[in-house]
């Protein structure tokens, strides 16, 4: 088997005892010709992974930061083939991961051998569908699977062992670790159960593991990063972009993304 | 004949279990709860017990005689769901559903209602049960709806209003959804329709059945024979599934669901999901759906909260791909047209959702022959939607009203 771009970052990254920033933004927000621009201010930032997210209607895992994103990608036109063209044009000038993260609708709908296809050609990496469960992801995982791609599934506090294990079977990538109960939005505080999840799951996998849901600031990214081999962010660069005057938007989220990093990498003393 | 759901919830290709891992665990827990109390007699020696003091069941079977006669078909049966305590079937469930949840020592109830009666049974049970209860309602629905809020409010259960996209019943779910992610240890969440992810279809349907095991020993009784068709409205599709399962391994009996055609399929403002939509995922279940080209879920329209949602139960969409069941549509006029007979022949004000059943019998009795029997589930009944009937039926709402007699 190849090595994914996904594997092959975060095994570089290990080498060099780096925890990666994973940043997260919801394609087509505010309009579909800014993300592009937006994306690659992440990475300017030391954004390691990119989750590019397609917006969908009913989004029952996100809080209202990202509802909001979604609602303002599909009014502005956000479609899964423009989505696909936004990866090709970044994937032209980087070589950083991209994960379509979205919910399963819109990629059944588009259909799974057709879009797994779509997407290598489009320099995509993996996918992540929140709310496919591991029992019902058969078919589309071998879609994927025959690109070379990668599919990341969640793990969260309620997974039993059982879960975790099953999980660990069919991921591929690194494991998305839900810090938390809960839907997508900044926190306050990281969750104490964050350590002792991160801590079992290694028994089940040799995954890299990238820890997100609520993570905002410097100081949380380096609670993270000092146990996980990925932080991610999401909410906290939708927010700055709904809130920053357009002029600023992409040296803001450069910045936050900077910070961030540098916090994870902190992390590890 | 059939053997569904299948031990990971699906019904032929439909159904199953597509949710965010946080909630796997937790529906697996459900499940089997579910499972055991489903075989314990003194789970059910108490349900049939509130089923029967509180609620009152059995509901009674009619004869429509003068609407029958003056169709001059078949005899139609109502099957009296409209006269349960809180005014619809939706009690069955939600009196098993709070029972369940008080058995796994949950103290929190969160449900999701369209056009009230979901949430006015939760609450309703919830007072009985001493339960913590939150209820989301679409805003467009509390408006519709108002009674039914009034209702929930006074047996003590919070309504929350729902802002987010077409303000009904799809987002009241979407809702549910993120509380009970975000709660999911103190939390029971009490679905109200054949709908989600498994186990609720199978237990809302279980829950329900009694309407259509009550209506064929009814109906043996009386008549010494089976309906030729069983007539039922199709949002979620709770009450239609309850009816249907007693005839499934009748072959002579016409199952038949009727959804909501809203403002006439041609508009796009409907909620006709066999015609109008294709298998896909909401909230939790795999179904037939309706979806613009690029999966994102249509905004659909009824005149009754409780049919106006994009996703049919699973159950449905098997029962339909196998052609156990036919599904049709009735629009919004149609509908009122219905009400307004039945209202005027037998003095039933039914539910707006109820409605599109009656109208869909009102349409086939006249093809039958008089020994015909069409069974149909008056689901709810109208007071709810006395607000509404009175915006449409303006003529009849004044002084000037010409008088059946």
């Amino acid at each position: 088997m190849i090595l994914t771009r996904i594997s092959q970052r975060f095994n570089e990254l290990r080498a060099k005892n780096e925890p990666a920033l994973i940043a997260y933004v919801t394609a087509g927000d505010p309009l579909p010709e800014m993300t592009v621009d937006i994306v690659n201010a992440l990475i300017r930032g030391g954004a390691d992974v990119i989750e590019l997210g397609v917006p969908f209607s009913d989004p029952i895992a996100d809080g209202p930061v990202i509802m909001r994103a979604s609602e303002r990608a599909l009014a502005a036109g956000m479609t899964v083939e423009k989505v696909l063209g936004v990866a090709q044009q970044l994937r032209a000038t980087t070589d950083v991961p991209i994960v379509l993260f979205t919910y399963l609708n819109p990629v059944m709908r588009y259909g799974f051998d057709k879009l797994a296809a779509r997407a290598k050609q489009a320099g995509i990496d993996g996918f992540l569908l929140t709310d496919l469960s591991v029992e019902e992801a058969e078919s589309f995982v071998a879609a994927v699977k025959a690109q070379d791609l990668d599919t990341v599934f969640l793990v969260a506090p309620t997974s039993t062992d059982r879960r975790l294990e099953l999980v660990a079977k069919y991921c591929s990538g690194f494991v998305y670790v839900v810090s938390r109960t809960g839907v997508t939005g900044e926190q306050a505080q990281v969750s104490a159960g964050v350590k002792p999840l991160v801590e079992k799951l290694r028994r089940f996998t040799d995954l890299p593991l990238g820890v997100g849901f609520g993570i905002a600031n410097a100081d949380q990214a380096a609670e993270v990063g000092s146990v996980a081999d990925g932080v991610v962010v999401g909410s906290a660069f939708v927010r700055a972009i709904e809130t920053t005057p357009a002029a600023e938007v992409l040296d803001r989220i450069e910045r936050m993304a900077r910070d961030l990093k540098q916090g994870a990498v902190r992390g590890r003393g | 004949m059939l053997t569904v759901p299948d031990a990971q919830g699906h019904f032929g290709p439909y159904g199953g279990r597509y949710v965010p891992e946080v909630l796997m665990s937790p529906l697996e827990e459900l499940e089997k709860a579910y499972l055991a109390l489903k075989t314990d007699a003194a789970f059910q020696a108490e349900l049939s017990d509130l089923l029967k003091n509180y609620a009152g069941r059995p509901t009674p079977l009619y004869f429509a005689k003068r609407l029958s006669e003056k169709l001059g078909g078949g005899k139609i049966y109502f099957k009296r769901e409209d006269l349960l305590h809180t005014g619809a079937h939706k009690i069955n469930n939600a009196l098993g559903q709070a029972l369940l949840a008080r058995k796994m020592g949950k103290k929190r109830i969160i449900a999701e209602t369209g056009a009230g009666q979901h949430g006015v049974a939760s609450a309703t049970a919830c007072a009985l049960l001493g339960l913590q209860c939150r209820v989301y309602m679409g805003e467009e629905d509390m408006r519709r709806q108002s009674p039914n809020v009034f209702r929930m409010r006074l047996c003590g259960a919070e309504v929350v209003g729902v802002t987010n996209g077409s303000r009904t019943l799809k987002d009241a779910i979407s809702e549910a959804m993120r509380d009970w992610v975000t709660n999911v240890e103190s939390t029971y969440y009490l679905l109200g329709s054949a709908l989600g992810a498994h186990p609720y279809p199978l237990m809302v349907r279980d829950f329900h059945r009694c309407i259509g095991d009550e209506a064929r020993a009814q109906l043996l009784e009386r008549e010494g024979r089976l309906p030729d068709m069983a007539l039922a409205c199709v949002g979620g599709g709770s009450n239609a599934i309850g009816l249907f399962h007693a005839f499934i391994n009748d072959p002579g009996v016409k199952l038949i669901g009727v959804e909501a055609g809203g403002k006439g399929k041609k508009t796009g403002e409907h909620a006709a999901r066999f015609s109008g939509g294709a298998p896909g995922v909401l909230h939790g279940a795999y179904s037939y759906l309706l979806q613009d080209e690029d999966g994102q879920v249509a905004l659909t329209h009824s005149i009754s909260a409780g049919l106006d949602y994009a996703l049919i139960g699973p159950e449905h969409a098997h029962l339909h791909d196998i052609g156990r069941a036919e599904y049709v549509d009735c629009d919004d006029a149609t509908a009122l047209e219905a009400a307004v007979e039945l209202s005027t022949m037998e003095g039933l004000i039914p539910a707006m959702e109820s409605s599109h059943a009656v109208a869909e019998a009102i349409r086939r009795a006249p093809a039958t022959s008089k020994d015909q029997i069409l069974l149909v589930n008056l689901s709810g009944r109208g007071d709810k939607d006395i607000n509404i009937y009175r915006e449409n039926l303006k003529e009849l709402d004044s002084d000037s009203h010409q008088p059946a007699f």
